[in-house]
């Protein structure tokens, strides 16, 4: 139970929870049962059925209604005497500003993606209000404690890049399933219903590759009145059947790999007409875009099934039917959807075909949909330990209790005897430019660059600013906002095209730029040095910024790509090291554990959370020797260790 | 397994957990039939957390009438008089859990738990007591561990912001993945009896303090034939004088059980619903674990204080002699 000083800290508490999903929903309610009287709570989202199997404010007939109202009302049913403000809107929306923030004693995170938890993590140092941060994968799942030049910033650390893969690994080398995923979804699938302007690496080079480029360029485009069923066929022939066959003459590649194996469709569907028995007229009835699907057609029903090489085929012709046929519209404005069925399918039995070529194992619908869409994995259970640990944290920040805060690991393994295990939280890491004043250099063409790339690649991608503004001393280069001037806003457009030396105030070599975001004021410098050249395949953004906590796996998808592909397959296994589930993994992956296992260590001393009370030191020094050898472990190997002993 | 295939409904509906233990748990979770008795916050999370997971059916043992306090950490249930009033416990929350789930079946049994003759406990797969003495959870293992099929045996208690669980799962066969080969693992258990009764000194290093003080309490209430989880800070000199009794008896230093310890668990009647979100949360990975063999289950008693945040399992276990 709560002690009087907890229950009154507790009363007077004004609480902003950012996210009404999985974590969110738990702590909602553990927040109104502890006691809390006036919670607020941001959700952009929308109740979908896969929500409901964890979120369990939510109903069936709840689905397509706002997460934060439908979770405030069902709160209210058990306790009706609290407040709880929900906001339907996005945490990056203007009116969440730092004022917004000010208000609040606490804010807690229950979010999905990295973008936001920067966002709320700036916000939160400009208003000075503590954050609570959460995560959760499957059954792993941590709690961290953010206070302002108290504790390390939720930035201060690396955070895993979103994972790409290297051009040529996914045009011309996959080894993997996920690499066949990444080319059905990213290439294949955009280039033939995507923006048709975008650039796109679909085609294999050839050794001699200009040729080949030129007369396959317009192969995608379905000519005048040309037959659905023959278009199909063209398109799976080209990037099934020619395309591997190009790729197979580039015999250097192969030396020491599996070679390919060209799919044509005749082989494996006779050209007579596949499956027009009647179930035109079925697609026609659904007639919401959303229910148009190639299983149906064909009558293949469980996701789980494993296709085989066949039924890949008939899916994929029959996608792509449907989709000239039943969304004509759309094509040409498409983007992946995992929510989108056609499009999982296409890109299901795509990446399956393209799989059974390279001798890849194939995998069913409901595997290949988790790949591409990038599907986190979720239960109930550890959502409802963190929401509790989040709201045990919450109450000691209330009460100012600085020595008491932990970071708290949920592990699937217990490490230390440990299942849940607090650690004394990171100071801030002096050179974060986030929540330090530390200057960061930009090496960049600036005789090349445009400003926009520079807004683009470094001030968006890697500084995670919303509104930015750009000064050079006095001089405002590039600013975003409603309220400008047309004339500001023209003049803004016009610099964005410009050559950074030839900008009206000229950005070159020993340059300091200012770049503030407004809204999440956040304030840092660049030192500019000029450099000509970058290598394409290591710099691919054409410049490096230094002194930013740079993210794990920074290989990108870069555009120039050679055909032997010698270091892809160093690149895609660090890559799945890091990033064994989704981009938005929170969980401190195993290279971070490592590094931290010293700074744990000599911590413990002071921070062991056992000497809470008056026990004895030496107690507490013998039980940090017996600590010592073990470290933070996540599903690993190494707690292989601690399992032993419990096998009888 | 039987190859009886999940339906399109529960594929979408389980999507994401599915994604994490597979098809194959996922359908042995839906043929699988729970016992729950003693419905205060903490059993009232493991009771969400097994619904929501799509468990085959849940049955609810508590006739107690509710009253203001045992809402205390309860959200499946209004505090609205007009609503509660003249229904048992059981009742009003099988009302609300069959609300989230519409395809796990819920009911309730009415009944003293500790009456139940030992073919009752056969209906089911897994038996979760809480709020109960000593001598019931010790006769309730008993009968489980008689029947001619597995049942996994559970007790879990919060008191203050600490909470315990205790697993026996008997002779626990299941296969875990090591450098992507399946190897079978036997885990033996002992009853609850057998693990309290190993002599303190045996005890592993280090063993938790909580393990101490939860023994001394649920002793003394057991001496003064109290109603489990009533005791105040009034009882603290007696649970003292009891804990010297004990800790002379078994040649322990007095200290191992402070002071701060006994009177926190004295009384905090209460409950902290941070702490059964988090005690509810291990015992619905648990019992899940348990039932789609996926997983190492813990062994055998898991503990948590809120104050120094350290989730931890215990190995006590009696070697057969
Ligand atoms: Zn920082």
């Amino acid at each position: 139970m709560a002690s009087e000083q907890q229950l009154s800290a507790i009363k007077g508490a004004k609480v902003l929870m950012v996210g009404a999903g999985g974590i969110g929903c738990e702590l909602l309610k553990t927040l109104a049962l502890s006691g809390f009287k006036d919670v607020h709570i941001i959700d952009m989202d929308t109740i979908e059925v896969s929500n409901l199997n964890r979120q369990f404010l939510f109903r069936q007939s709840h689905v397509g209604q706002s997460k934060a109202k439908v979770a405030r009302d069902a709160v209210l049913k058990f306790r009706p005497n609290i407040s709880i403000t929900p906001y339907h809107a996005n945490v990056k929306d203007p009116e969440f500003n730092v004022d917004f923030f000010k208000q609040f004693n606490v804010v807690l995170n229950g979010l999905d993606n990295l973008d936001a938890r920067r966002h709320v993590n700036r916000l939160c140092l400009a208003a000075g209000v503590p954050l609570v941060e959460s995560g959760t994968t499957g059954f792993l799942g941590q709690v961290t404690v953010h206070i302002k030049g108290r504790t390390e910033c939720y930035e201060c650390q690396p955070k895993p890049a979103p994972k790409t893969y290297p051009v040529c690994t996914i045009t011309s080398t996959p080894s993997k399933f996920v690499h066949c995923i990444v080319w059905a979804k990213d290439l294949l699938f955009a280039k033939l219903f995507g923006d048709k302007n975008q650039d796109n690496d679909l085609n294999v080079r050839a050794s001699d590759a200009s040729s080949s480029s030129q007369q396959s360029e317009d192969v995608f485009e379905r000519k005048n009145e040309e037959d659905i069923e023959h278009y199909g066929r063209r398109i799976f022939d080209h990037v099934f059947g020619y395309n591997i066959e190009l790729a197979l003459s580039n015999e250097d590649t192969w030396k020491n790999r599996n070679r390919p194996r060209p799919i044509y469709s005749k082989d494996v569907i006779p050209v007579e007409p596949v499956s027009q028995n009647g179930n035109q007229a079925k697609n026609l009835v659904a007639g919401n875009p959303s229910s148009i699907s190639a299983m149906a057609s064909l009558g293949l029903k469980n996701p789980q099934d494993l296709w085989s090489l066949k039924e890949n085929s008939a899916i994929f012709l029959e996608a792509l039917k449907l989709f000239f046929s039943k969304r004509e519209k759309e094509i040409g404005n498409l983007t992946f959807d995992k929510d989108d069925q056609l499009a999982v399918e296409f890109v299901t039995a795509a990446a399956n075909i393209r799989a059974s070529s390279f001798g890849i194992p194939l995998h069913s619908l409901f595997e290949a949909k988790g790949i591409a869409g990038n599907i986190v994995h979720a239960v109930a259970t550890t959502n409802a330990i963190i929401a509790g640990l989040i709201v045990i944290e919450a109450i000691k920040v209330l009460q100012n209790d600085i020595k008491n805060y932990r970071m708290t690991y949920c592990l699937e393994h217990p490490s230390r005897k440990m299942l849940l295990m607090p650690v004394e939280p990171f100071e801030p890491n002096k050179s974060c430019y986030v929540c330090s004043e530390t200057p960061l250099t930009l090496e960049i063409n600036t005789h090349g660059s445009k400003l926009k790339d520079l807004v683009d690649k470094i001030v968006k991608a890697k500084l995670g600013m919303n509104l930015p503004l750009i000064m050079h001393g006095s001089s405002l280069l590039y600013e975003v906002g409603d309220d400008l001037e047309e004339d500001e806003v023209a003049n803004y457009a016009a610099n964005l095209e410009k050559v950074l030396s030839e900008l009206p105030s000229p950005v070159i070599g020993g340059t300091i730029l200012t770049v503030e975001d407004l809204q999440q004021e956040l304030k840092c410098s660049i030192n500019v040095k000029h450099r000509e050249e970058f290598d394409e395949e290591k710099e691919p953004d054409g410049m490096v910024l230094s002194g930013w906590t740079q993210p794990l796996a920074v290989e990108k998808n870069g555009k120039g790509s050679t055909d032997n592909g010698a270091s892809t397959s160093r690149v895609s296994e660090t890559t799945s090291l890091v990033m064994e589930d989704d981009d938005e993994l929170q969980i401190i992956p195993a290279q971070i554990a490592k590094k931290r296992k010293l700074s744990d260590i000599s911590s413990a001393a002071s921070s062991d959370a056992s000497s809470f009370r008056n026990e004895a030191k030496f107690k507490r020094k013998a039980e940090e020797a017996d600590n010592n050898n073990d470290v933070v472990m996540l599903d690993g190997g190494s707690s292989e260790n601690s399992k032993k002993k419990r096998e009888q | 397994m039987d190859g009886e295939e999940l339906t399109e409904q529960e594929t979408a509906l389980y999507d994401r957990q599915i994604r994490v233990w597979g098809a194959d748990a996922q359908r042995r979770l839906s043929k699988s039939h729970i016992l729950v008795s003693g419905l205060k916050g903490t059993v009232v999370e493991f009771c969400k957390n097994i619904v929501l997971a799509g468990v085959g059916s849940v049955t609810l043992n508590d006739d107690r009438l509710v009253t203001e306090e045992l809402l205390s950490a309860n959200f499946l249930v209004p505090p609205d008089e007009t609503v509660y009033s003249g229904k048992s416990l059981a009742e009003l929350c099988c009302d609300s859990l069959t609300d989230f789930n519409p395809m796990v079946r819920v009911s309730v049994e009415k009944g003293e738990v500790s009456k139940f003759s030992a073919d009752f406990f056969d209906k089911f797969d897994v038996v979760v007591i809480s709020s109960c003495s000593l001598s019931t959870k010790q006769s309730i293992n008993e009968k489980c561990r008689k029947s001619l099929k597995r049942i996994a045996f559970y007790t879990v208690d919060c008191r203050d912001s600490c909470g315990e669980i205790f697993v026996d799962l008997q002779n626990y066969i299941y296969t875990k993945k090591k450098n992507d080969e399946a190897v079978e693992c036997l885990l033996e258990y002992s009853s609850f009896e057998e693990a309290v009764s190993v002599p303190w000194r045996s005890l592993p290093r280090r063993v938790s303090k909580l393990y101490l003080a939860m023994r001394v309490i649920e002793k003394f209430e057991e001496l003064e034939g109290r109603i489990p989880g009533e005791t105040s800070a009034a009882d603290l000199p007696k649970v003292q004088k009891l804990r010297k009794e004990l800790c002379e008896a078994q040649l322990l230093d007095e200290s191992q059980i402070p002071d701060s310890l006994l009177e926190r668990l004295s009384e905090g009647r209460r409950e902290f619903p941070p702490v059964c979100a988090v005690i509810g949360g291990i015992l619905g990975q648990e019992v899940i674990k348990a039932i789609s063999g996926k997983g190492d289950p813990l062994k055998n008693f898991f503990f948590f204080d809120a104050m120094d945040g350290k989730g931890i399992i215990e190995d006590i276990f009696r070697q057969k002699s």
